[in-house]
């Protein structure tokens, strides 16, 4: 790459970039050629995210200086990078879902009419929006709502907007944590073309299998600094962990727990309001991992949602050590020692603007109160235990949940349900969005929990996640129980084969 | 506690300014009278403080009061009810208001703006049809409750008009004294049961908060609950003081005092966030404005724009001072990186 500078379509130069209490970027250097695909990864606080929002000018560096086409350039504002020719896909969805694609796609840039209206040119815009579409391999009409598309539908949207603009440089971060295998590779098939169109691409995931898939090359990020570069020969997943967290990890799933005959939570004949057509079976025994894989969409969250209590099933029993349960409410599974530990986040696991101290304690908070006062000093002393036990990195208990990294978020997260002592762990992509090594501890907790002889129940979507901590894999497709392997059966392509609905 | 602090300082640099300019304004006489209204007002501005913790609103509180207060005068005065069972109607009716407004929001998942908008109407029209218009009143009688609005403390404990003149002047208005204990009550509730917790957790995010376990319908309508049973208290101690209630016009823009109070005290329209002791001196310093607008002589007509002046500056003031702290903070990182590599956390 160095050798030949002509090509060099972008450089950066000793960017630095602080945020209160942290240095989020130093002294970063990197260039990306023409026609490129340039995977960037790291731990989450490794600066991947503020490095591509330094380009795509939300964030304003310190220090540090980028050239373009070997021109030096501030991008002080989203605009000026637009301007420039930079776009970015966010990992979230940004679009407004209750107007149409070519609106969505256009958004703030409508061709105008040429007349003294200035009105909105329709026919363009439309015209406009069918020609980027098809250029995605996308056959949706540009009046379709947005509402109307699936999870990877819109993703697909959201590209389309960033190329709206001509870009020449495409920043993608996280673009599959949300979407389905099949979504996946025509994305893939979508960045391979726009390579082919000289356009060059700056990709972030943590989805390492797909880097090694997709990449040209590699940057790894430690600690806001570059830890070192890959060729596309030597991207490996071996040295991509390496590159991240510094060391080997000799052995990511340990398996010491043994999982015993004795039922602990059965559901039988359980109906989903999503899906009232099937029937739910399945059994998860004491000290037991059972991992719930399928594609996104095929109804796991909603079934683990019912379970919990959080929306009504239609019909079906619960047995918790063979006796019949009623789970009307949250509260009714959390007193029968069941316990959910969301998919969600920011939306449905934590208080992102509160304490650190006041969101591991809510759930049990009824625990600490004598004659109706809280006891304060046994809430932190709680806190400050479950912060120990799963070692969440923070300054405080006071701080704010969202000033913490991803990984220690959904530690927090877990701290607040492990507070409960649950007989039964319902997991919903415990490990999405987090770094390796806050995964591996997770998966550590796993296996302790789970040698205390806690029934677990994983929700997860990644394959080497469901082959490594599963004793049992159920796979979910449109709403029913579409298999069981056992540990003897268990292969990517077993699993593969009946998410997909095969027989 | 800081912000707390700020609005204290607010609190005072507008009495400063004022007594600079007029002394008559620090005078006893004049400082309970502004404790009375604070008094009467921060009721109300403390009921409404917990619907917006929950990231709501309750803009039927001002035609609570005014229907509340009305109606107690008319059982007792017109209709000779006992004055217990006045009371306990009353109250049981502001309950009941509150409760059907959180069942509206909760169950039925009516935005609360809505629900209360037309509580605002539907309380106003009661008070009217069912009082014919008819101003009510205590007259000259039933003085023992008149004392919940007009006593004082400790004067009262002398005969009339026989106390020292130093303790006439600095007797403490008694809906100052109510406004205290309603306080000290609420404060308890906010931060020392898991009920207070459970509303601010559930005013951030509704629903971390339930899959948290939490009965947050229940919060909810507590949540109204106490803030129309504030409407209704104010209500009575505000007809017991002027002694004459209007059902057409009492308690008029109330809810937007009482809002005033909470957002000046720093209770967030976001939800989520809010404290008894900032809401009461919210409520003071409106007030005080009312107050300082008199004693300086201002004309009357101009008395809406410097009190919404005023607390726009407050309240932006606030938003500047939060940012500017933040990059103050970004500073302090960059020159304890910059010197050497050594973080050194000492700097400034």
């Amino acid at each position: 790459m160095a050798e030949n500078e002509g090509s060099s379509l972008l450089e950066m130069r000793g960017i630095t970039k602080y945020f209160p209490g942290a240095k989020a970027l130093d002294h970063v250097d990197f260039e990306l050629n023409r026609g490129e695909i340039l995977a960037v990864i790291g731990e989450n606080g490794a600066g991947k995210s503020t490095l591509v929002k330094v380009l795509g000018g939300i964030h304003l560096p310190e220090m540090g200086a980028i050239r373009l086409n070997g021109q030096d350039v501030v991008i002080d504002s989203v605009q000026t990078a637009t301007k420039l020719g930079i776009s970015f896909v966010h990992q979230e969805l940004n679009l407004s879902d209750n107007l149409d694609i070519a609106t969505n796609v256009f958004l703030g840039r409508e061709p105008r009419e040429k007349n003294f209206l200035r009105l909105i040119d329709r026919k363009k815009l439309y015209r406009d929006t069918e020609e980027i579409l098809q250029h995605i391999d996308m056959n949706y009409s540009p009046r379709l709502l947005v509402h109307d598309l699936t999870i990877g539908g819109q993703q697909m949207i959201e590209i389309a907007k960033a190329l709206s603009i001509k870009a020449q440089i495409l920043i993608m971060d996280e673009p599959t944590s949300s979407l389905s295998r099949g979504e996946t590779e025509q994305l893939f098939k979508v960045i391979q073309e726009l390579k082919l169109q000289g356009v060059s691409i700056i990709y972030i995931s943590h989805r390492l299998g797909e880097v090694k898939e997709v990449a040209d090359r590699v940057m790894v990020l430690r600690d806001g600094r570059v830890s070192g570069h890959l060729g596309k020969e030597e991207i490996s997943h071996e040295k991509m962990v390496k590159l991240m967290v510094g060391r080997d990890i000799e052995k990511f799933y340990h398996h010491e727990h043994e999982a015993s005959k004795k039922p602990v939570f059965e559901v039988r004949d359980f109906i989903v309001a999503e899906h009232p057509k099937e029937r739910i079976n399945f059994t998860v025994h004491e000290g037991e991992i059972v991992v719930l894989a399928g594609l996104v969409g095929a109804g796991r969250t909603e079934l683990a949602h019912a379970l919990f209590g959080i929306v009504k099933p239609l019909g079906g029993q619960i047995l918790l050590d063979d006796r019949p349960i009623v789970i009307n409410s949250p509260q009714d599974a959390m007193r029968a020692g069941i316990i959910l530990v969301p998919e969600d986040r920011k939306l449905h696991g934590l208080i992102m603007e509160m304490a650190v101290e006041t969101n591991i304690t809510l759930a049990s908070l009824d625990r600490y109160q004598k004659m109706k006062m809280i006891q304060f000093e046994e809430v932190r002393t709680v806190a400050n235990e479950m912060v120990q036990k799963l070692d969440v990195r923070l300054r405080s208990i006071d701080q704010l949940v969202e000033s913490l990294s991803g990984g220690n978020q959904q530690k927090v997260v877990l701290a607040k349900w492990l507070c409960l002592n649950p007989r039964v762990l319902l997991l919903d992509e415990p490990t999405r969005g987090i770094d390796v090594v806050a995964k591996e501890e997770i998966y550590r907790l796993m296996e302790r929990l789970a040698s205390q002889g806690v029934a677990i129940l994983v929700i997860s979507s990644e394959m080497l996640e469901v082959l490594g901590i599963a004793d049992r894999i159920l796979v979910m497709h449109d709403g029913r129980i579409s298999g069981e392997l056992s540990k003897e059966q268990f292969s990517e392509e077993a699993v593969v084969h009946l998410a997909t609905g095969g027989k | 506690m800081k912000r707390i602090a700020g609005i204290a300082v607010l609190l005072v640099v507008v009495m400063l300014i004022t007594t600079l300019i007029d002394t008559t304004f620090i005078k006893g006489y004049n400082i309970m009278n502004i404790m009375r209204w604070s008094g009467l007002f921060g009721i109300l501005s403390l009921g409404e403080a917990f619907p917006v913790m929950t990231a709501g609103i309750d803009l039927s509180v001002g035609s609570i009061s005014g229907l509340i207060g009305a109606l107690s005068a008319n059982f007792i005065r017109m209709r000779g009810m006992p004055i217990a069972l006045a009371l306990v109607i009353c109250f049981g009716l502001a309950i009941l208001m509150g409760y059907i407004h959180g069942l509206l929001v909760t169950k039925i998942r009516m935005q609360p703006f809505v629900v209360t908008l037309c509580g605002l109407f539907i309380y106003r029209g009661m008070a009217r049809f069912t009082m014919q218009d008819v101003t009510q009143g205590y007259g000259n009688a039933f003085l023992g409750l008149k004392f919940l609005a007009h006593g004082r403390v400790p004067a009262a404990f002398w005969p009339a008009g026989q106390a020292p003149r130093v303790i006439q002047d600095w007797s403490l208005p008694m809906p100052f004294i109510i406004i205290v204990i309603v306080g000290i009550i609420l404060a308890v509730f906010l931060n020392r049961t898991v009920y207070g917790r459970y509303i601010l957790a559930l005013g951030r995010n509704e629903r971390a908060a339930r899959f948290s376990g939490i009965n947050t319908d229940r919060m909810t309508i507590v949540a109204y609950m106490i803030s129309s049973t504030c409407a209704g208290l104010a209500g009575i101690l505000f007809s017991l003081d002027l002694n004459t209630v209007q059902p057409s016009t009492a308690g008029n823009m109330y809810e937007l005092y009482a809002i005033a109070g909470c957002v000046v005290g720093g209770v967030s329209l976001k939800g989520g966030e809010g404290n008894i002791m900032g809401v009461i001196i919210g409520t003071a310093i409106v007030r005080v404005l009312y107050n300082a607008i008199n004693i300086l002589g201002i004309a009357t007509t101009l008395e809406f724009g410097v009190v919404g002046l005023v607390i726009l500056i407050g309240v932006g003031a606030d938003e500047v001072i939060k940012s500017l702290t933040a990059r103050r903070r970004i500073a302090e990182v960059r020159s304890a990186h910059g010197s050497g590599g050594a973080a050194s956390s000492g700097t400034t």
